[in-house]
């Protein structure tokens, strides 16, 4: 016993080492497997508070360009609030009311963006009391952000569309061939839609909008445009670069989309799955 | 020693902050981030308590990671040099590291450039090696770690010719 502890005793430098480097090893494995709450998210009451509290100063800087962004994006509404008017008094009354899939929006603010590393998380100021959930898309006017994964009561994290870990539905505006959205970790401004057919009529310059495949995002939410593609070596997929439509260096605020029938799908999946 | 105490608490706040809420954002050419935080591992007093490094230097990167939402890829860099650091000195300033009687402001300018630029590439190399967590993109990694490490490098040595003036 006496040996024992002598041997610990002199070797506590060495063991200390070990167990440190486990505890962040482990860490380390953790963030990188999607889907599971972490320990150390940036959305706490520590970091959440100081980000907030950055923030605040930096959005003043860029107050011009985020009215820019909203007069923008009101003009493309109410144009298209317009034409929806005249098709009223042509058309026949559709009852929206029960329009399937129905998606709540909520406004918030980025208080932390990482954009140069592999694995890219944003912070933003809602979180639990605001009714943020976990799986919630983000959108801007532009485009997609990412999905929410950790939530506080006042802050959440979201896994940007630029990390390694992120996938994401996506289809062709054209046509309904789809593939899933993921980075490889280099451009900033460049995403790969991966898996599409070889069948599917790809042309550069051509629209990629969300699938509705996912019950996170709504179908037909802009990502971005069609930069080049290749075939793989069976001949049969489609790797595509997309020239994302948002300056993912650049958010100020965004949208968080509530599906409020993802409930009530996964439910009926669960009960599909099981019988 | 209570001065020096008081002194390396401050040290250890304020370049987390200046961390995460200032160098992180940097993104020179478009990936190239200096990691200062790394100073207070090498300017720890050399002969102070190995134990309290390797716990002090773990929740130094836990700190930066908690910002990051990187895991625990900065905590396990900063262990990992807090562990070899006393083998670097050895290698870097010779005997006189044996005797515990110097300080780093004293030591001469070559031996001091080889300590810190050795513990900074390893701290970037493990750095990157977890962020990355592959070798698929080795080439990559071995650019961001030249590169960050040379800008480290030129920050940490403007850091100490500005606030090492008065000793000297």
């Amino acid at each position: 016993m006496q040996q024992i502890i002598n041997f610990l005793i002199r070797n506590k430098n060495n063991i200390l080492f070990l167990l440190l480097l486990s505890v962040s090893l482990f860490l380390t494995i953790q963030s990188h497997s999607y889907q599971k709450s972490k320990f150390i998210s940036s959305a706490n009451f520590v970091s959440g508070g100081i980000y907030s509290w950055t923030s605040n100063i930096n959005t003043y800087f860029n107050l011009e360009e985020y009215n820019l962004r909203l007069l923008e994006e009101n003009q493309r509404l109410r144009t298209r609030l317009a034409t929806y008017e005249d098709s009223l008094e042509i058309k026949d009354f559709t009852d929206t009311s029960s329009y399937e899939g129905s998606y709540i929006f909520r406004a918030s603010e980025v208080i932390n963006n990482n954009y140069a590393k592999v694995d890219n998380y944003l912070t933003l100021k809602s979180g639990s009391r605001e009714g943020i959930e976990r799986d919630m898309g983000v959108v801007t006017s532009k485009g997609i952000v990412g999905i929410v994964e950790n939530v506080s009561p006042n802050y959440s994290t979201v896994i940007s569309i630029l990390n390694s870990n992120s996938r994401i539905n996506a289809q062709l505006k054209k046509s309904n061939h789809f593939g899933t959205l993921v980075w490889n970790g280099e451009d900033p401004n460049v995403v790969q839609l991966i898996d599409v057919p070889a069948i599917a009529p790809v042309t550069k310059g051509d629209t990629i909008i969300t699938g509705g495949r996912s019950l996170i995002f709504p179908k037909g939410i802009p990502i971005g445009d069609i930069i080049d593609y290749e075939l793989d070596q069976s001949e049969s997929y489609y790797t595509i670069n997309i020239g994302l439509f948002n300056d993912m260096t650049n958010l100020g605020y965004v949208y968080i989309i509530e599906n409020t029938a993802q409930e009530e799908i996964k439910e009926l999946q669960n009960i599909t799955k099981d019988e | 020693m209570n001065n020096v105490v008081l002194s390396n608490t401050f040290r250890f706040f304020f370049l987390i902050l200046l961390q995460v809420l200032l160098l992180n954002n940097i993104n020179f050419m478009g990936y190239i981030n200096p990691y200062l935080y790394i100073l207070f591992i090498l300017l720890y007093p050399f002969n102070g308590n190995q134990t309290l490094l390797l716990i002090l230097s773990f929740f130094l990167g836990l700190g930066v990671d908690l910002f990051e939402d990187s895991g625990g890829i900065n905590a396990a860099a900063c262990v990992v040099i807090a562990y070899i650091r006393p083998v670097v000195l050895r290698f870097s300033f010779g005997v006189s590291y044996d005797y515990q009687t110097i300080k780093f402001s004293s030591t001469p300018i070559g031996s001091r450039i080889s300590y810190v630029a050795i513990l900074v590439f390893i701290h970037h190399f493990v750095l990157f090696l977890l962020e990355f967590f592959n070798f698929a993109h080795f080439l990559l990694l071995l650019k961001k770690t030249l590169f960050s490490g040379i800008f480290t490098l030129i920050l940490i040595f403007l850091t100490l010719a500005l606030f090492n003036r008065r000793s000297r």
